[in-house]
């Protein structure tokens, strides 16, 4: 039962990886870029990582598991604010609703 | 012969040797035609890591894992982020926008 | 297994070749990060945890922080790679002569003769060696001289580095412009504090040690440095503290040779039953100097110019 959920979990979380790649490699600038990666490969990593721990040997191997969940939450969140503020100072501005999306239907 | 081609089974240690060689062969040329420094520093980088490479794959004997290769890629690691970082400040002594001294 | 080891080896490719033939400095850069965490993931396959550890920290983090840093410092007219026409057989005839010449030479050399390691020997002097785990025993007792030559090493790139020039001014980030990072540094740091003690303790009975743990701390201390919180350091009055701290690890590395000299007649010959001692003291302060001097490289320069 354990195993049957742990395989489940994983599986749940892989598709969260494929649409963030996905969105990092069609999204048309770097905010829409940053929005795919961090949404999508926080839930899609915490959702491998719940089924990489109901797996673990012992309940210390688990928690260190669900460390390295949390820690990552930490570091890519404050990247993508890090990002995102130079990339506001000096790149290009955020398209708007009523912009229009130059690369649409490429 | 059979016994010489038997040893070319695509195995671990076969695949990861191969890699080295495409390695050092990259970066290599690399070091030798490319313009810029810090491409020649990154090819250097790269190199390190290959020979690495082969030390380790060396350490991995029939009685088991051998420790010294290990030892010895350790400090090489620290070793090449110094030389690295040694060649940065070189190449910023020359090139930095405004020199503070 | 084979297919985790052919994607990695695909992967390892990948960015080594994308670091070296594409155009773009910045990309060049973040692709050697992406190679040495594709690295120490090769390292774990390849049943090296202890490298793996130390290549996660030095090779993906720190190299790439001393790049990074060292690229915005450029000009502009130093930023840009000049466009190589690379044609077809330039790159490709040497590149196939090498790959050729290095591959016949592992076969002959590693792959078809029997590999005679120093396993058993190790086996059996490791009860004596004051540490249960071997790679510790080695770097730290049986080939420590190695280890010494090397934090010397270290110690000549950290003074090549300051008889070049002053350091940088440490970065204001840490106003309104990137306020995640004072906050995810002040966070993280007892964590870096609390993984360099861990390893520091683990070290003696299972992979870890002075080389990943001065690493692991180095980088938190420049993730410090970044978001210029240890201001200390660039102050004059804890310039000598700084030296002194800087070549700890050699100047009991060489004390512990000294003594071991002194007591059993052989340079580096420690007596059994006080080893385990001198690895832990030796251990603490290899550490520290390994961190601090990562800290340094940093910089680029000679710190204690402030009052």
């Amino acid at each position: 039962m354990r195993e049957l959920l742990a395989a489940g979990l994983i599986l749940l979380g892989l598709p969260f990886f494929i649409a963030s790649t996905l969105g990092l490699l069609r999204f048309h600038d770097v905010y829409a870029r940053l929005h795919a990666l961090t949404k999508a490969d926080n839930v899609g990593l915490g959702l491998i990582c719940l089924g990489l721990a109901l797996q673990a040997s012992s309940l210390a191997v688990a928690l260190k598991i669900l460390l390295i969940w949390g820690l990552i939450l930490l570091a890519s969140s404050t990247g993508a604010t890090l990002i995102s503020t130079s990339a506001l100072q000096h790149g290009p501005s955020p398209l708007r609703l009523d912009d229009r999306d130059p690369d649409a239907g490429r | 012969m059979k016994h010489a081609l038997s040893h070319l089974a695509v195995t671990t240690d076969v695949l990861f040797a191969l890699l080295a060689a495409f390695l050092i062969a990259l970066s290599l040329v690399s070091i030798f035609t490319a313009r810029h420094l810090i491409r020649r520093l990154l090819a250097l980088n790269i190199l390190s890591s290959a020979v690495f490479l082969l030390l380790v794959l060396t350490a991995r004997t029939a009685d088991g894992i051998d420790p010294v290769p290990h030892a010895l890629v350790l400090t090489g690691i620290v070793v090449s982020v110094s030389t690295t970082a040694v060649v940065l400040a070189l190449y910023l002594r020359r090139y930095r926008r405004e020199p503070p001294c | 297994m084979l297919a985790v080891d052919l994607l990695l080896t695909l992967a390892a490719l990948a960015t080594a070749g994308q670091c070296l033939l594409l155009p773009g400095l910045f990309r060049a850069v973040t692709n050697l990060m992406a190679f040495g965490l594709v690295m120490a993931l090769i390292w774990v396959r390849l049943d090296a945890p202890d490298v793996a550890l130390a290549e996660a920290a030095i090779g993906a983090g720190i190299t790439g922080a001393l790049l990074l840093t060292a690229l915005g410092q450029l000009p502009a007219s130093q930023r840009q790679l000049q466009h190589v026409n690379y044609r077809f057989p330039h790159l490709f005839i040497p590149i196939t002569i090498i790959v050729l010449f290095i591959g016949s030479l592992v076969w002959a050399a590693m792959l078809s003769l029997p590999k005679l390691g120093l396993v058993k020997e190790i086996a059996a002097t490791l009860p004596y060696s004051g540490a249960e785990h071997a790679v510790t025993a080695i770097l730290l007792n049986l080939r420590g001289v190695d280890t010494l030559l090397e934090i010397a090493v270290m110690l000549c790139a950290v003074a090549a580095i300051w008889s070049l020039q002053q350091a940088i001014p440490p970065p204001v980030l840490a106003g309104v412009n990137y306020p995640g990072l004072t906050t995810l540094a002040r966070w993280l740091h007892p964590l870096f504090l609390l993984t360099f003690c861990y390893f520091l303790w683990q070290g003696t009975h299972a992979p870890g040690g002075a080389f990943p743990a001065g690493a692991v701390l180095g980088a938190g201390g420049v993730l410090l440095l970044l978001t210029s919180n240890i201001e200390w350091m660039h102050q004059r009055a804890y310039n000598p503290l700084l030296r002194w701290l800087l070549s700890a690890g050699l100047l009991l590395f060489l004390a512990t040779a000294l003594s071991g000299f002194l007591m059993t007649g052989t340079l580096y010959g420690l007596p059994p039953p006080l080893a385990g001692y001198f690895i832990i003291a030796i251990e603490v302060a290899t550490a520290l100097s390994i961190a601090l001097m990562l800290m340094t490289f940093y910089l680029f320069g000679r710190p204690g110019n402030w009052p």
